[in-house]
């Protein structure tokens, strides 16, 4: 698999390390006012879907920067790479 | 003699090149060009391998990858490798190969008794035999693990050697637009189109020679897209290249025998190189396989595929016998007995299933020659080691009838075509579901997308000059009683197929495992489709609803060497501190902790490791000792949201931490258990230097990015690694004070200048140095960082400014001495299954704030009483702990319940016993409670212990605080 770093430009998946669920990682809970099962599910639940999944991957043997892939579960290609926390 | 050398023709060989080669150290000649297949087949060696259960003389099959019989172990200087087809053995001068499963040779196997048993070993033998019960002390499955070594030499292929491979491996990664995969003619005419529009074309081609399996006749067109590919820049041709993986992405590996074929590889040439292809675009240009049919006594030495007859003829004007039979259901082997005929051979019969045939193939049979024996099958063979002749029954396919007696046919080869198989396992393998073609009776692979395309007899275009029809008769097996196989490297036969179907086993995954149907070296490539159809006959269903396998890399066997290429030996990377070399000098028996290499003690001459580690731990207790921590991991972190930063993911406050004054910190995991723990010193308003255990350093970096990047982009902080940058070396004892007194300048290192948690800046025999006064070890201590560079010159500056106090350096065992006797903990402790309570951490966690950790860690289950905790353990008898121990309740007789387990023992020299700390369940409540540190499988030790307090030696901290 070859990730197309924006700041680096493609590179091979062993350069990279996975990182999680990008939409789960965005949907953080607020920690001082979120009750506890949005708490339960920000660290527990999880989909997985066979199809286009975003996730967080970082550049760890490059630009260490974390990045938003959308990638297909089925193919893995890669359809989208942003970067994590921008704003829409 | 019956195989032999024409007199003309051949386009691979030089006729005026002799080449000597030895077989189980018997001297043979061929002819430069010839595989080690043509060139015993122009000898007249007709037995080339035994098989695999049954020790059956078996004769080469094919002319290529799909060989299953004719395997040989290649010996190179002490080195064998073994299961190497015949057919891709380049022979040259020297060449040294063995026969394989023979036993004395290949002539005179005795291991062939084991026809006699054939019964015995049919389908799923293994599986019924080695399980159940055996009478006798040796029960069940005990009596058979013994037998198997006895049944492995039995039954088997070639045996690998122990010598050390001598030979250079390379390995490469490639791009390109267009990859094509096949040296015929379909794959060399998608190159030529690729390569006219400018696109990078990588050619690979597994045999020696352009034009895979196309005849004589195409030659010069063969070599006039090939000179035109040669000449153009953005062309990369490749023979002796077998493409063996298609994985995620287009990326294909493959492996180019640079040298295999050579007496000695060329200055510079590795034996093998390993490509690692990145294609824009796939074109698969494998071609066909010819399919053999399943009948009786179809594994004699001489039954060969027609195909292959043809090519041994045309490439190295090797005829494969002189009285030739040819046994078909399809017309492509009406071209192949006229091309032998013409080549010199006599055909004696041409027997097809089919009651009628085409005009085209009768013209060839014509030309051919012999009997046309149309409507009939071969019912049987004989001959003792090569086929003598062949028993032909009239047949009628469509009812499976035979009918009148059987006529005896003789000939010395018979040539078999059961239809034609496109090699759709690279497909298959980036799956692509091969579909069944009812015409072809084969499987093709499914619709290309825009990554791949198919092309030639890959793609069912067969293509067969004279107009031929390249749809066979759906005949696969001939149903007649005596031994026939389907797989003849695992000595699979229809039966077989048929008796695991009535055992139960419905799924072609199922069958395949059962009988081990394909699963041989040569991984099916000639029995995939009859078993499959044999399968579906059982089964009352048709081939697609039976389904195929899906094939998985590689292709052909791949050599480990050239995967691993440069890459062997020691590759584990080892990291040096800046003082690694003083500690070399100075006695330092090293210990590697993750990738560092780091002093286990200092050892002096007859000392013992626990000897030296209780003495340098005495040494601090008592005076002065110096450890290198440069492997903590450090983190320097800066901005303007710094404090605030540092606030979010420790559990402790840091936004009122002063410029200059450090903090223990721990952080937590988002589900509350802790994570790793560490000082923060604040080095200026928006700068602080934070520590890690050396074992989490690159987790914490990690995670501290993420919370950056994804969850608080919009935060002022930047953090970067600096745990290369600094060496630092703790000095700890009552002395310390007083060595760094004598040898720090430009600071005051007094308590009061420099109290408990303080930081100085000041210089060491004229390097800059940053001091902290903050201790692991729990006596008076700082930690001395300075450049790494300058790592060894304040180290031993240190140590010189010591010397009058009897300074002492220090290793890991000393350290962790140290700190198993104040409670400390370390990553033994923060093991992902511990919260802050259990490590009596709790006083860390701030409630004026959200952190880390923070909304997850008061969950019912990390809070219960009776989770495992932190204590201290004593060695009640004296016997020495062993770390890792379980921590039982009991008696000494033995263990009673299980209750948690030691995570670190030493030596106390302050308590004068074995001691340890330990995680118990409900630790709080059981101090004083004499238990067990039971350790049954390693050291076999039942230790009675008491439980302690985790504060074990000056539970106030008044050393490191005065
Ligand atoms: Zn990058």
């Amino acid at each position: 698999m070859i990730i197309p770093c924006p700041f680096c430009g493609p590179r091979d998946l062993s350069e990279f390390a996975y990182c999680g669920d990008a939409d789960n990682l965005a949907a953080r809970p607020d920690p001082a006012a979120s009750d506890q099962s949005s708490w339960n599910a920000f660290v527990y639940d999880r989909t997985n879907p066979a199809g286009d999944h975003a996730e967080i991957w970082q550049h760890a043997g490059g630009c260490r920067r974390h990045l938003r892939i959308v990638r297909n579960t089925v193919t893995h290609a890669i359809s989208d790479v942003t970067m994590p926390g921008a704003k829409a | 003699m019956t195989s032999h050398r024409c007199a003309e023709g051949g386009t691979a060989i030089d006729r005026t090149d002799t080449v000597g080669f030895t077989v189980d150290g018997r001297q043979y000649f061929g002819l430069a060009g010839d595989t080690l297949a043509s060139a015993l087949l122009a000898n007249g060696v007709r037995v080339m391998g035994r098989s695999f259960k049954y020790h059956r003389p078996r004769g080469l099959m094919a002319f290529g990858v799909d060989e299953p019989n004719a395997l040989f172990t290649v010996t190179t200087d002490g080195v064998r490798e073994p299961n190497v087809r015949a057919t891709e053995i380049e022979i040259f001068d020297g060449l040294a190969v063995e026969s394989q499963n023979r036993w004395p040779s290949l002539d005179n196997d005795l291991m062939a008794i084991n026809q006699l048993g054939g019964k015995a070993l049919a389908a799923g033998f293994y599986y019924k035999t080695f399980m159940g019960p055996v009478i006798g002390p040796l029960k069940g499955t005990r009596f058979w693990m013994m037998c198997e070594h006895v049944i492995r030499r039995a039954a088997g292929l070639g045996r690998p050697g122990t010598a050390p491979d001598k030979s250079r491996y390379e390995r490469i990664n490639a791009f390109c637009d267009v990859l094509v995969i096949g040296g015929g003619l379909a794959g060399l005419k998608q190159a030529h189109e690729a390569a006219e529009t400018g696109r990078h074309v990588i050619v690979c081609e597994l045999e020696p020679r352009w034009g895979g399996a196309a005849d004589g006749k195409k030659e010069s067109e063969i070599r006039q897209i090939v000179e035109s590919l040669e000449s153009r820049p953005n062309v990369t041709l490749l023979t002796r290249t077998t493409v063996w993986g298609w994985y995620d992405g287009n990326m294909l590996a493959a492996t180019e025998r640079v040298s295999d074929h050579l007496k000695t590889a060329p200055e510079g040439a590795p034996r093998q190189r390993h490509w690692v292809i990145r294609a824009e675009h796939v074109a698969l240009a494998t071609g066909a396989l010819e399919r053999p049919i399943v009948f009786p006594g179809n594994d004699r030495p001489g039954v060969m595929l027609a195909d292959a007859g043809r090519r041994y003829t045309e490439t190295f004007g090797v005829l494969p016998g002189q009285h030739l039979a040819v046994f078909a259901n399809n017309d492509s082997a009406y071209a192949t007995a006229a091309a032998l005929r013409h080549a010199g051979a006599n055909v004696r019969a041409i027997v097809d299933v089919r009651p009628e045939i085409g005009a085209a193939a009768q013209r060839l049979a014509d030309r051919a020659g012999g009997a046309l024996k149309l409507g009939h099958a071969v019912v049987g063979t004989s001959g003792a080691k090569g086929l003598k002749s062949i028993s032909v029954a009239r047949y009628n396919h469509e009812t499976r009838s035979f009918s009148g007696g059987a006529e005896e046919i003789e000939t010395d080869c018979l040539l078999v075509s059961g239809g034609w198989s496109p090699v759709v396992h690279l497909a298959s393998q980036a799956g692509a579901n091969p579909v069944w073609d009812d015409a072809l009776q084969a499987f093709l692979p499914p619709k290309p997308d825009a990554h791949w395309s198919v092309h030639g007899a890959a793609a069912g275009d067969l293509d067969f000059d004279h107009d031929l029809s390249p749809a066979p008769a759906p005949v696969f097996e001939i149903g007649h009683p005596g031994k026939a196989f389907v797989d003849f490297q695992h000595d699979v036969t229809a039966d077989d197929v048929r008796l695991a179907h009535r055992e139960g086993f419905r799924s072609v995954e199922h069958l395949k495992r059962y009988t081990t149907l394909g699963m041989a070296t040569d991984q099916g490539k000639t029995s995939n489709v009859p078993g499959l159809a044999i399968m579906a006959d059982a089964l009352g269903k048709p081939i697609p609803d039976v389904g195929t396998t899906r094939f998985r890399p590689p292709y052909t066997a791949a050599s480990l060497g050239s995967i691993a290429a440069e890459r062997y030996g020691d590759l584990f990377p080892h990291r040096l501190t800046p003082m690694h070399d003083w500690h070399g000098d100075h006695g330092a028996r090293m210990y590697a902790a993750g990738h560092w290499e780091r002093p286990e003690s200092y050892n002096r001459p007859g000392e013992t490791v626990e000897q030296a580690y209780v003495r340098e731990a005495k040494t601090v207790r008592s005076g002065a000792g110096l450890v290198d921590v440069s492997t903590l991991g450090k983190i320097d972190i800066q901005g303007p949201d710094a404090a605030d930063f540092l606030n979010r993911v420790y559990t402790n406050g840091f936004a009122k931490l002063p410029v200059n004054k450090a903090r223990y910190g721990l952080m937590l995991r988002e589900d509350g258990f802790a994570m790793d723990d560490g000082t923060t010193w604040r080095l200026a308003e928006n700068r602080f230097l934070i520590t890690t255990t050396t074992a989490n350093a690159g987790k914490v970096m990690s995670h501290l990015e993420l919370c950056l990047d994804v969850h608080w982009p919009d935060m002022r902080v930047h953090v970067t690694s600096v745990t290369d940058q600094w060496a630092g070396a703790a000095i700890a004892g009552p002395k310390s004070r007083d060595v760094l007194a004598a040898c720090v300048t430009g600071t005051d290192v007094g308590n009061d200048a420099l109290p408990f948690m303080g930081i100085v800046h000041g210089a060491v025999s004229g390097v800059p140095v940053m001091i902290c006064r903050l201790s692991f070890s729990g006596e008076l201590a700082y930690e001395v960082y300075c450049g790494a560079h300058h790592g060894t010159h304040v180290w031993e500056a240190l140590m010189a400014a010591g010397e009058p106090f009897a300074i002492a350096p220090y290793g890991l065992e000393a350290l962790g001495t140290l700190r198993i006797e104040k409670g400390h903990v370390t990553a033994a402790e923060i093991d992902g299954r511990t919260t802050a309570r259990d490590l009596h951490l709790d006083w860390m966690l701030s409630s004026k704030k959200p952190f880390v950790g923070s909304a997850m860690m008061n969950r019912e289950g990390l809070t219960d009483q009776s989770r495992w905790t932190l204590v201290g353990v004593v060695s009640r008898s004296g016997e020495k702990l062993h770390g890792g121990s379980h921590v039982v309740a009991g008696d000494r007789d033995g263990p009673g319940p299980g209750l948690g387990h030691l995570t670190a023992m030493a030596f106390s020299p302050e308590i004068n016993a074995y001691v340890g700390l330990a995680l118990v369940e409900d630790g709080g409540n059981r101090i004083g409670q004499h238990l067990y540190a039971t350790d049954p499988v390693r050291s076999g030790t039942h230790i009675p212990i008491e439980i302690v307090s985790q504060h074990m030696v000056d539970p106030k901290g008044e050393r490191m605080h005065g």
